[in-house]
């Protein structure tokens, strides 16, 4: 109902936002309908098939990768991000689990110590919390803990972040949690292309990898270059991507909160406000502050956008790194985060809406960023 | 699998009649090895019992035993799928009143779930969760006091129904209106009432079960005869938390009942591939627990055994696991088709050869309690109710805009003061831009 919530998700901006915006609906619907990114002759994937791909390329390369976790064999998965694997690699490399998230978790975990390399599905990464020590302390460590002999090859995966209408327990976002923990790293792609190639990074990748997936986007389809489409295409982890070039302010995000930015871009560049670069982190850690910091040298300016909660959040974090950096001093206004409210998620489908930034909001940060000076 | 072999074939050699005489006997004769059977036949007195601090019971043998099985533990029953009592000893000593009032408030839960099923594939709620199939819990809500504190998973309405949250409560939950308990903060099926005596549901399976031990715990320091009742499904069962639970529960010896509803799928996953072993009940024992199994589609058996088990609970201050066992009917939420992992025809067989509310009919028309003029006016009533309450509740407003920062912590923060009053200056200035029409006004 309110537009307060923003408030809360506008995390120092003085005043709450402008119903004006609210009040443009041909706008939102323009918006909307971007978000099918229709290419002209290119193929199109979902990100579900992305992801899906992702999957089976690395199966068929690799008879150690096996999948496990509640439903995603016989039912495909609860999302069907696992559909046909079962037919294609049968029981012994996907694997139905009880649901025992601390069981099947600390199963793959031991079977990655002991050279295989499992992709291990939550439902939700809601449910990953009753298996949180095997993956902080256990997957993340033991490499460490044992000198450098016990490997632990994992991916952990699932759909991450407010879905839709499921209430608190069901909707935040784990990108802070898990990123702060070393030993392991972390991946939040936001299209099919960073699902791919980043799924398939994380099950490559000899460490433990937390791939956070959003169940919002699995539906939503994206062009996919030549490159993409191959068996051997991977994304390194730990590198940002541009999306899109800019000279006035820089927008850092990931995840589905990359698709607001990109709009929000889009929209100022035709109202002829600003040239928005949109940086799509890719990776929380390794965090590739080097892409950040170039980016501000050359705009000046910074906001950083994604759904979890503002305290200790990605976007903190990204603050304190800037601040500690050369691109502090290029600053021409403080730097804004812009985050999800900080309230357990709502229930009711108007609140939750107005509880996470969307590109309305987004926009006007960056107007009003853009008016500001430091020390003036 | 050499031991397996052997267990299997030895089991089926001891005739039964030997079994049931030296129940003590029976578990060791149908252990493993085949030196095994001269050695079990000599008494346990004659041989030395260990005096290891960690199992006191156990002897001394010079028979390596690998037991894969206990003897199946057996499922407790009144009447069968005729409503017929199966032993005259096991009449169930209640009223015409008390049973009625039972049988009534399954027709009632079985009506309220087909019509908010129905609201769902409609639109006009987002989510529902039926309990077609297993109605028979109801029994056990009605062998409680009502101030034993009840610990739900979520397909569990029928007991709150049976302490008295009204069709209306419901309704107003499923539409997270201004009179949801909840303030519309959960999903539908999200119930709870302080003052019935039920928790609030809670999303993530099985954190409930250490918590009902540590509600009994509470309970049992407070000097109160009451205990807690736990449900859970056999699913929930395979989470580390129901381990847990049991342990903690049985070493603090909590007055709680664990009470699992076996309904045989766990969403997709059935139960022959959640759990290997003798279903849920055979691990109360391993925790050293009081165990009944029952037929939970069968009131009468469902609610003798929720009575003992609460005798043991409140008198013993012991913890007690049932495992009642039930066929999930139902899809398992509106998110759900089954017809993807089960046959029409399985469900609709059990609909026809076990149904709970057929059973338990069958029982009251024995008794001279019911018949079918008063199954026909009830019903025609009843879905009026339903009904009525059904439309009530989508009329209603929404719960009050201030409710939106309420509750986050005991008072509100400062900067949830301040936000409140930056929203209600708004509100006041652009009327045209936050319509609160449709909002409840602030308490
Ligand atoms: C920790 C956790 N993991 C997974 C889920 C998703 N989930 C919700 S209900 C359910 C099935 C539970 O089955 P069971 O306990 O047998 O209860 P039933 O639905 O049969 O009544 C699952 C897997 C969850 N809510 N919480
Ligand atoms: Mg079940």
């Amino acid at each position: 109902m309110s537009n307060i919530l923003k408030k809360a998700a506008v995390v120092s901006i003085p005043t709450v936002r402008q119903a004006l915006l609210r009040s443009n609906p041909l706008l939102a619907n323009a918006l909307l309908a971007k978000r099918s990114y229709n290419s002209k002759n290119g193929v199109e994937m979902t990100v579900r098939e992305a992801l899906n791909s992702a999957l089976e390329e690395e199966m068929r390369a690799d008879d150690k990768v096996y999948l496990m976790g509640e439903e995603v064999g016989l039912y495909n998965g609860a999302y069907k991000v696992s559909k046909g694997l079962l037919d294609k690699f049968g029981p012994s490399r996907v694997i139905d689990t009880p649901i025992t998230e601390s069981g099947f978790t600390g199963l793959a975990v031991g079977s990655a110590f002991a050279g295989l390399k499992p992709v291990c599905e939550f439902m939700t990464w809601n449910f990953a919390m009753q298996a949180i020590d095997q993956i902080v302390n256990s997957a993340a460590k033991t490499h460490y803990m044992s000198g450098g002999n016990v490997n632990c090859p994992i991916t952990f995966r699932g759909p991450n972040g407010a879905a839709a209408g499921v209430g608190a327990q069901h909707s935040q976002c784990f990108a802070a949690w898990y990123g702060s923990v070393p030993g392991l790293k972390v991946v939040s792609p936001w299209n099919s292309e960073d699902a791919k190639g980043l799924l398939k990074a994380a099950i490559r990748d000899p460490n433990p990898v937390v791939v956070l997936e959003n169940e919002l986007m699995y539906g939503v389809s994206f062009p996919m270059s030549e490159a993409a489409l191959s068996n051997d295409f991977v994304i390194e982890i730990g590198k940002a991507k541009v999306e899109r070039e800019g000279t006035d302010i820089t927008i850092v995000s990931h995840s589905r909160a990359v698709g607001f930015a990109m709009a929000a871009a889009e929209l100022l560049e035709k109202e002829g406000v600003a040239k928005v670069e949109v940086i799509n982190l890719r990776s929380i850690r390794p965090l590739d502050i080097d892409t950040i910091i170039k980016s501000v040298k050359k705009t000046n300016r910074l906001i950083t956008v994604e759904g979890g909660w503002p305290q200790h959040g990605v976007g903190s974090e990204i603050c304190a790194q800037i601040m500690e950096s050369e691109a502090f001093d290029y600053l021409d206004a403080p730097v804004v985060r812009v985050t999800g409210a900080d309230v357990p998620t709502p229930y009711a489908q108007n609140l939750e809406t107005l509880a996470f930034p969307d590109t309305e909001v987004i926009a006007r940060v960056i107007k009003r960023t853009l008016a500001k000076k430091i020390g003036a | 699998m050499y031991a397996r072999i052997t267990a299997r074939a030895l089991a089926r050699a001891v005739p039964s009649k030997a079994v049931k005489a030296t129940p003590a006997l029976t578990t060791s004769a149908k252990a493993f090895s085949t030196s095994m059977l001269s050695m079990n036949t000599a008494p346990k007195k004659d041989r030395v019992k260990v005096n290891f601090p960690g199992a006191l019971d156990s002897h001394f043998s010079q028979v390596l035993e690998i037991r894969e099985k206990m003897e199946p533990i057996d499922t407790f029953r009144v009447m069968d799928t005729d409503g017929k009592l199966l032993d005259s000893s096991l009449e169930p000593d209640v009223t015409e009143d008390f049973a009625v009032k039972i049988y009534k408030d399954m027709l009632t839960l079985n009506a309220m779930d087909l019509i908010l099923y129905e609201a769902q594939r409609q639109g006009r709620i987002s989510f529902y969760m039926t309990n077609a199939g297993e109605e028979a819990y109801i029994g056990s809500a009605a062998a409680l006091d009502p101030e034993d504190e009840i610990f739900g998973q979520y397909r569990e309405a029928g007991t709150l129904l049976y302490r008295g949250f009204t069709l209306d409560q419901f309704m107003n939950q499923c539409y997270s209106n201004e009179l949801d308990l909840g303030k519309g903060r959960q999903m539908p099926v999200h119930f709870g009432s302080k003052a019935l005596h039920f928790q609030t549901i809670s999303s993530p399976l099985a954190t409930q079960l250490p918590q009902a031990a540590g509600a009994a715990y509470a309970i049992k320091r407070s000097g109160r005869k009451n205990c807690v009742m736990c449900y859970f499904g056999e699913g929930a069962a395979s989470e580390g938390d129901f381990h847990a639970a049991l342990n903690i529960a049985s070493t603090t010896s909590a007055p709680v009942i664990f009470f699992c509803r076996n309904n045989g799928f766990a969403i997709s996953t059935p139960a022959n591939e959640q759990y290997k072993g003798d279903g849920i009940a055979s691990r109360g024992v391993g925790y050293g627990m009081h165990t009944i199994r029952v037929d939970g589609n069968d009131v009468w058996a469902v609610y003798k055994a929720t009575q003992e088990a609460r005798k043991i609970a409140v008198e013993l201050n012991r913890p007690v696991l049932i495992e009642a066992m039930t066929y999930r009917v139902g899809h398992h939420s509106t998110s759900d088709d089954s017809s993807a992992y089960r046959s029409k025809k399985e469900v609709e067989d059990w609909k026809r050869n076990d149904n709970p509310i057929v059973r338990m009919r069958k029982w009251l028309e024995n008794k001279g309690w019911w018949d079918e003029a008063k199954e026909t006016s009830h019903k025609s009533q009843q879905r009026t109710a339903v009904l009525k309450s059904f439309a009530a509740a989508e009329k209603r407003k929404k719960p009050a805009v201030s409710e939106m920062f309420n509750d986050v912590y005991d008072k509100l923060t400062p900067n949830l003061i301040e936000q409140k009053r930056e929203l209600e200056e708004l509100i006041k200035k652009y009327p045209e831009h936050y319509d609160t029409s449709n909002y409840a006004k602030e308490k």
